[in-house]
């Protein structure tokens, strides 16, 4: 009978229990990792419209790096630590999707 | 005898009902809509329907509407009956200027608003609507605004039915939220703040509108809509029966059915639940084991389907079912189906609609998404509703019955009135496993053969904790019951409890954790 279907097994604290299927939002969610202070990203699309640094800068957290458009708003976007920048991956007038790393720092 | 006056009248009224003209319904009808009086006409009973306001006119000068004649404004408003039952209904008509609302069209529905609670009978609202008329500016605005507050005042005290037929976006979108019952039509139904067209523009991400807030989405992933149909007519058919079934105000007590037996040849109640307790299995069948006629009303029947929640009624009388689903992620607690059921449970209290529980879950979802969506502040929902509801609450635990989802689950220390578990159920504070695992861990670690000790230890407990004696040695559960005579003892209780009295202590009202 249900034997005969395909089961999945569900892990939790309790056990590990089998089931017919899992709902769509659990089905197509991604792992989680933790967010590297060392990057910069778009937090949301948008556009750069400033950079205010250079490869190789020492900076200090809270500095300004960049001028960032979204939302139809002139965002600044500052270094969460102190650091020296590695590398820039974007030009001013560039269109940047959501989660694109824009500086890196080491 | 000629009346010209008369003729006069019919003429108006002619020209009214053909809304915004043959073009414009050949137009509604080719997008696979009826017209808003066809709506009303299709779900109301025959020639039960009548119109109120129907020569309301928008006074909007600028732009050019002043020489603008807009029938009835857009709206279709007046009162009805459904099964013989009063309702008041208001009904946009797409036809008319794409259905726009301005200051005088939101002013005919919130006077069928205020019918609708002065007279105790509940309200349907069909939703096709391009949204504000732009012309009539913060006007348009105030006639959401009003809208908005009458749906908070009749909360609770009357039905809000909100069927979305076609459009329904920005601020509109709110009086469908704040209302009880959300119906949408696959293709039809469209609903979001903010549109694709302004999510390209802004963001720079390309998404169709059925993608971002069609009926599927809605009734599956935002949990934002209740009621989900193929067409207009099947969703016609759902808010007859469920208008049928759920009292037409706070006040009136719930509808007496005649008494039917259940279909105990097609769903036998003592051969539904497998006993080892990590098989699945359809928990439906359980409910239609136990209510008349095997009639179950399902609520939210695609949202966080690891519950399910509906109604179903019990020597006639209807009752609120809340069960977990063992064949959907093995039935766990997590943000939506907490949401989910607190909703269900609060609007079941609010209209004296008595809960059934029907319990077996094996515990919460682990999973850094489900902390941060904040699991937390979504299941003390849960507790909350449970806790408040002062109607007669009767929980059956089936089977499992672990950790925070067993007192979560309408268990005896939320104030139910009665607790059944079946002779399978395992009441304990986790499951066996977890529970040797850490009770044992240093038997289980310094064992010559771990595996085997782990084994042997989850076994002891087991046969020591996982059953309902323990439980009902406490007076946790009232009775150690057979499935077969499940119907009898919720008959029994639901008859015994009905008039209960609950001594709240004063207050304008309780903060649930939103």
């Amino acid at each position: 009978m249900i034997e005969e279907k395909k089961l999945i097994d569900v892990v939790l604290e309790s056990g590990t229990f089998q089931t017919e299927r899992m709902v769509s939002k659990y089905a197509t969610k991604g792992e989680w990792k933790p967010l590297n202070p060392k990057h910069i990203l778009s937090f949301i699309p948008g556009t750069v419209l400033e950079i205010k640094s250079k490869v190789g800068d020492s900076v200090k957290a809270g500095e300004v790096l960049m001028i960032f458009g979204a939302m139809k708003m002139d965002n600044t976007l500052c270094s969460g630590e102190d650091g020296i920048i590695k590398s820039i991956n974007v030009k001013v007038g560039e269109s940047v999707p959501k989660g694109h790393i824009m500086i890196e720092l080491i | 005898m000629k009346n010209t006056k008369i003729n006069e009248l019919l003429q108006k009224k002619e020209e009214i009902r053909l809304g915004g003209g043959q073009s414009a319904i050949d137009k509604q009808h080719s997008m696979g809509k009826l017209t808003a009086r066809e709506r009303i006409d299709t779900l109301l009973d025959k020639g039960s329907f009548f119109e109120y306001d129907a020569f309301m006119q928008h006074d909007c000068r600028d732009f050019g509407m002043a020489d603008k004649t807009l029938a009835s404004d857009g709206v279709i408003i007046g009162t009805g009956t459904i099964n013989g039952a009063p309702i008041a209904i208001f009904a946009q008509d797409f036809t008319v200027y794409g259905g726009s609302l301005g200051l005088n069209h939101a002013k005919k529905i919130t006077k069928v608003m205020d019918y609708a609670l002065s007279m105790r009978i509940p309200l349907i609202g069909i939703n096709d609507s391009g949204g504000a008329r732009i012309q009539e500016g913060v006007n348009a605005l105030a006639g959401y605004g009003e809208i908005f507050y009458r749906n908070t005042m009749a909360s609770g005290v009357i039905p809000q039915i909100s069927v979305i037929l076609g459009p329904c976006a920005g601020g509109a979108v709110y009086s469908p939220a704040l209302t009880d019952f959300v119906f949408v039509v696959d293709q039809i139904s469209k609903m979001f703040i903010t549109g694709p067209s302004v999510i390209e523009t802004v963001l720079g991400e390309k998404i169709g509108a059925e993608e971002l807030g069609g009926a599927r989405v809605h009734c599956e992933v935002t949990g934002n809509a209740h009621f989900f149909a193929k067409d207009e007519n099947e969703c016609f058919d759902q808010i007859r029966k469920l208008i049928d079934t759920i009292p037409a105000n706070n006040s009136d007590g719930t509808k007496h059915f005649p008494v039917a037996e259940p279909d105990t040849a097609k769903y036998d109640i003592s051969n539904i639940v497998p006993q080892d307790p990590t098989k699945p299995y359809d928990v439906k069948g359980v409910i239609k084991a136990l209510v008349d006629g095997s009639d179950f009303v399902e609520v939210m029947e695609m949202f966080a389907a690891n519950i399910v929640v509906g109604y179903g009624r019990i020597d006639g009388e209807v009752v609120g079912f809340i069960a977990n689903q063992p064949n959907v992620m093995a039935g766990v607690l997590d943000c939506d189906s907490s949401d989910k059921a607190s909703r269900f449970i609060r609007f079941c209290d609010a209209f004296n609609i008595p809960l059934v529980t029907l319990e077996d879950l094996p515990g919460y979802l682990p999973g850094v998404d489900q902390e941060h969506a904040g699991v937390i502040r979504h299941g003390a929902k849960l507790l909350y509703a449970y806790s408040e509801a002062s109607v007669p609450k009767l929980n059956v635990i089936l089977r499992k019955a672990y950790g925070g989802g067993y007192i979560a689950m309408s268990s005896k220390h939320l104030k139910s009135d009665f607790v059944f578990a079946w002779p399978n159920a395992e009441i304990a504070v986790m499951g066996p496993d977890g529970a040797a695992n850490i009770i044992f861990a240093k038997d289980i670690k310094n064992a010559e053969n771990p595996e085997e000790m782990r084994q042997q230890k989850i076994q002891e407990y087991k046969d020591k904790f996982a059953n309902p004696y323990v439980a009902a040695s406490r007076g946790y559960v009232d009775a150690v019951i057979c499935p077969d005579e499940t119907r009898a003892y919720l008959k029994h209780g639901l008859m015994v409890a009905k008039n209960k009295i609950v001594d709240m202590p004063k207050k304008k009202h309780g903060s649930i954790p939103l």
